[in-house]
Parts: C-alpha cells; structure tokens; sequence
C-alpha cells in the first residue's frame, strides 16, 4: 500500500495556503497548513511531513527563512520549497544556501507544482524502500543486539539458542569489545529466564572485598561503613542471571567462595551466619585464556571445569571482517539518529579504510570510530578522511597484548612476537620489519615459543 | 441522489449535452440541468485578466437547489486559483460542489484550429474527473482514467469519460446508496 505523504503549507495570506492545499489533496497527499512561521514550527513538532511550502515574505513573526532553518533543524530530512510572488535571484540563492531545496514563483504553472511534489515523493519513496531493505537485511544478521553474517558467529547465535533455557553455566571467551556481554543478555534474554533479573557485575572494577560484599551482600556491622544490611548481586538476581564479566581477574580467595556457589546454589552475606540459597543461572566471561590460566596456576581449575559447561568464544572483529560494513551502518543508522547528524551512509573510501583496520578494540571500537567521525564529518556521508584518526592511531607498539604484572621477560616477548604476527595476519616478512630483526630470528622465536600462524 | 448541471454565464448547448451524458454514464446518477446563472462579478480579478475558481464555487454553493447532492458548474471563463497560473477546474474534495471552465479545452486558445467534437470529449472527461473529486476521488495514476492528473491538452486527450476499475471500487465505496447485484449485470453491455 501506498504511504500516504504529510504536506505543510505556510503562507499568511489563506486564499494561497487553501489553493495550493486543496490542489495537493487532488493529488492524495494529506496538507495542512499554517498562517505563520511559528504555527508552522509548533505543528512540525508535533508530525513530520515529508514536504514544506513555505513562504518567503510572512509579515510579524519569523520570515520565510527563518522559519525554513528552524524547520531544517527539526526535520533534518524534509524538503523545503520556498515559494514567493517577489522573486529576485538574491531571495532565490539565500533561500537555496539556506538548505531549500527548490524555489518557486507564485503564481506557477500547475505542472511545476505537480511535477515537484511528484519528483520530491518519488526520492522519498526511494529513500524509504531503501530503509526497509537495509532493515530486512540487518535483520536477517541479527540476533538480538549481535549483528552479523560470519559463519563462526551464526553458530554462537544457535548455540545461544540451544542452551538458552537450560541452567548449565556458560563462560564466554573473546578480546575487549567483541561483545561478550551482549552474548550474555541474548542467552538470559532468549530463554525462560528473560522476565527475571539479568544482573551484570565486573569482578575487575572492584578490590577483593568490595566484589565479595557486592556478590554475596553483607549483614549490618560486617565491616566498617556497613551500616545497613544489603543484598548482593546473587540474590538479586535470584530466579534470574548473574553475569560475572573479567572472571579471570578474581583473587583466590573469591575464586573459592564461587565455585561454592556454583556447587551447591547457597553463600553467605559477609558477616552473616545464615546460609542463603538462590536459583540463579551464572554466566562468566573473560577476556583471558582461562585454559591457560587454569594450568599456568593462576585460576583455580576445579571452578574452570564448573564455568566452563559451554563454552562460547567470540572471533576478534579482525576474523570477521564482512560484518565491518553490516556493523559500520548499524551504528551509522543509531548513532546519526541519537546524534541528530543527517549522515546517509558511508563512502566506499571510507568502507576501505574501515576494512583495513586490524580492530584491536573490536565491535566497541568500531562503534565509537562511526561515533567521532559523525561528530566530525561535514558531507551527508562518512569519508575516508573523517575515519583518518584510524590511521594515526592504527601504531601503537603493544595493539593486541595484554602484560599482567609478574610475568617474565621471555613472556613478554612471546606475547609481544605473537601479537604482531597477529596483526599483521601472520606475515613473517613484515612481523620481522615491524620487529626490526630478520625473518630467520623470527622463525626461531616462533619456534621457540611454539607461536601458531 | 442527484447532479445539477448548471451553466455559469453563457455556454454552448452541445457540450452541456454530452457532460449530462457522460455523467449520467459515469456516475449512474440522474443529472438534472439547472438555468443558467450569470457570472458572478466579484468573481473576475481584472490584475489577472482571469476569475477565481474558489469565488465561482462559494457562489454556486449559495445557490445549490434542495435535493441535488452535487452541483456541477460549467463556463466559458478562463479560472485560476491564486498560486497557480490558471485551473482547469476546481472542485470539493469529498464536498457538494464543482466548477470547470471551456476555455482551455478549446483548440482556439491554444492557436489552433476550432474542433468541436474534441472541445465536446474534453469536457465530458473534465466533468468526471471534477465530480469524481467531490466523491472523494483523488488523482489516478492510470492515463486513460479521468481522474489521472491533466495540466494539457495532450493529458487531458490521452483520457476517456470512463472511469478506471480502481477508481470505479473506489466510488462504488463511496456512494451511500450501494447498487445491487442485479442493477449491476443489467448496467453491463
């Protein structure tokens, strides 16, 4: 079916506003109209209409111009034609550098108007059914807030799917930014849990006994500054999920207290003596190889095995490289929206640039580089040239390693020799100019440290 | 339910006698042809050299007959409305009253040589693209149908008095009395 267009009409004298109204609804479009700028602001508020007339010279009150500008910065993305019955060619440039989109004189041949409006629609259908398309596609990749066509993550989505009404404890493993928390609200979302609490706590944020009374809660007077009882996270959460992100970054002791959580569903608030029993559905994440955690000592593998009943890893943005353009409009099409930018879409030298970049910060990287170019851009599209602070910021020396204190040197520098070759999509030859030693020593490092291509 | 056809200021016989035809067809509605009326005065806008379409209308409301649900006007005097360079006709959109000139149906305005026949389909097809308006029936995107949009002559002759079977649902809808069943077959050739 055909959408039916909005039209207002603004012109003090109301012979012209009814005229040129009444030959409009001819056509099928729903007109209103409006005596003066102001009324014409208030009613633009309140609908949006896909066409303005407006008249150049209203008396008292905002002029044609005026008017058109607040209009503009209402409805970014309504025409405007400016009519006028005084037609000079500086009213006419003003007028169009002020954003109309066409000018006409008064009285004007029946077909100008016609064919205007018909023009006008004709873009705005187009404009519409190209909405709709992109929507239909972005839907096609999406599964709740994840958006993508990667065929690794098209399992995570059915795996969700699968364990979604189950109670097993999962543990999502992926780098910073890759959406792990995300994946975690799809999980709790997409099953039988949904309409209760899903509750989210990073175990890095916090120091040891902060996280353990924001976990379990604690009892008046448990410590100093407990003035009150409080409930924690776990029961809180009860009936629902708990999603303890950066789970490797717990100390021993907390490592302990949760894998009796996870045992036997009960804890006590710090300070309490009172046992408590929760049915709650954990959910872990990290961005460490908690595997590697597990055996280096660092994690305590008993609560590894019990986190780790499914598990779901998420590929780096940089193996995914075909969900950049899905990714770069779904932010695009939000974020020009929150922003208030009338940003369409973005160049195919943009695109370049976007591709091209490795993504160490991931999904959430990304999302604030569409972020800072929209703020930044002055054309209807995002242009290489709004996406250059990528490349100025594409050089840090450690992209992709992360140094916990008290490793040794030799770590270091597998870490480090791993994540160049990384970066540089396992390129001996450029790994060893980035490294500045020759591809011989590089392989020997590479073997050495058993570093996978 | 019933058309009056009125005649503002003088008009030729020939064309009033094919548009009563050709709405009657259109519509299936009884067309009663009302006297002449003289046009009205404040009606002409000398600065223009034209008379406003609006003005003809509101005075032709004034004298609508009881008991005709539409009255259509016709006259031989070049109309505008005030935004646009000159109208056709103009009509209520879903209302009781219509109006549309000859003037520029005529090949003579355009500088070309007089045809009455043409001047007779023209404005057969003008009175049911003016009358389907009042009924609420919006521009047609089909070329032949009256309703679609004509701002010239070779729009206009591009249509015929017969409306389209979109158009004719949508009257159909429309109307308050529904034809039956069997008017219907009986109005099939």
């Amino acid at each position: 079916m055909r959408r039916r267009w909005h039209i207002l009409v603004v012109d003090d004298e109301a012979t012209m506003t009814e005229s040129l109204a009444a030959w409009l609804r001819e056509d099928g479009y729903s007109v209103d109209t409006a005596s003066c700028g102001n009324e014409a602001i208030e009613k633009a508020r309140a609908r949006e209409y896909a066409i303005y007339f407006v008249d150049l010279k209203m008396p008292g009150g905002l002029d044609g111009i005026e008017t058109m500008a607040e209009i503009r910065r209402l409805q970014p993305e309504a025409a405007v034609i400016v009519i006028t019955a005084y037609a000079t060619v500086d009213t006419a440039i003003t007028a169009m550098k002020e954003g109309a989109q066409e000018y006409v004189v008064k009285p004007c041949h029946p077909q100008e108007i016609s064919l205007l409006v018909e023009r006008i629609i004709r873009v705005k259908n187009l404009q519409r059914e190209n909405a709709i398309l992109r929507r239909k596609l972005t839907r096609q990749y999406r599964f709740h807030d994840l958006v993508s066509k990667n065929p690794r993550m098209a399992e995570v989505f059915e795996l969700v799917r699968e364990v979604a009404s189950q109670r097993s404890t999962v543990l999502i493993q992926g780098e910073s930014g890759t959406g792990k928390e995300l994946v975690a609200r799809a999980i709790h979302y997409s099953g039988e849990r949904g309409a209760r609490p899903f509750v989210a706590v990073s175990c890095a944020a916090l120091a040891e006994t902060l996280l353990e009374s924001e976990l379990f809660g604690h009892e008046r007077g448990a410590f100093t500054g407990a003035l009150a009882q409080k409930k924690g996270k776990f029961e809180l959460a009860d009936g629902g999920t708990v999603f303890l992100d950066e789970i490797g970054d717990v100390s021993p002791k907390l490592q302990v207290d949760l894998l009796r959580v996870l045992q036997e569903r009960r804890f006590f608030r710090v300070g309490g003596t009172s046992e408590i029993e929760v049915d709650v559905r954990v959910i872990a994440a990290t961005h460490r190889d908690l595997a590697a955690e597990a055996r280096a000592g660092r994690f305590r593998d008993d609560l590894f095995y019990r986190l780790n009943v499914i598990n779901v890893r998420l590929p780096p943005l940089r193996e995914r490289r075909e969900d950049v353009p899905l990714l770069a409009q779904e932010f695009l099409d939000r974020l020009s929206h929150e922003l208030g930018r009338e940003v369409n879409g973005l160049s195919d030298e943009a695109l370049r640039v976007l591709l091209d970049h490795d993504w160490p910060g991931n999904v959430r990287e990304l999302e604030n580089a569409v972020e800072r170019a929209l703020v930044t851009c002055k054309e209807g599209v995002l242009t290489a040239e709004d996406f250059a602070f990528l490349r100025r910021e594409a050089q840090p020396p450690l992209t992709g390693v992360d140094l916990p204190p008290g490793l040794t040197l030799q770590e270091i520098e597998r870490q480090y020799v791993a994540a160049t070759l990384r970066r540089l999509q396992g390129n001996v030859k450029a790994a060893a100019d980035a490294l500045g030693i020759d591809r011989s020593t590089l392989y020997e490092k590479i073997r050495r440290y058993e570093i996978p291509r | 339910m019933s058309v009056a056809l009125v005649a503002v200021g003088p008009v030729p016989e020939p064309p009033l006698a094919r548009i009563e035809e050709c709405v009657r067809a259109a519509f299936r509605l009884e067309v009663r042809r009302l006297s002449p009326v003289a046009e009205p005065a404040e009606a002409y806008v000398p600065s223009r050299g034209q008379w406003s379409s609006s003005e003809l209308l509101r005075v032709l409301l004034q004298q609508r007959p009881p008991g005709c649900s539409r009255l259509l006007g016709v006259t031989e005097r070049d109309l505008f409305v005030p935004v646009l360079s000159f109208v056709y006709g103009q009509a209520q959109l879903g209302g009781a009253a219509a109006v549309f000139s000859l003037a520029r149906l005529r090949p003579e305005f355009h500088a070309l040589p007089s045809d009455a026949a043409a001047l007779q389909r023209r404005a057969a097809v003008e009175a049911v693209h003016e009358l389907g308006h009042t009924f609420g029936l919006v521009h047609c995107r089909r070329p032949h149908c009256p309703m679609s949009l004509s701002v010239d002559l070779a729009d206009l002759d591009r249509k015929t008095a017969e409306l389209c079977p979109g158009c004719s649902a949508l009257l159909e809808g429309s109307l308050p009395m529904k034809r039956t069943r069997a008017q219907r077959t009986a109005d099939r050739p």
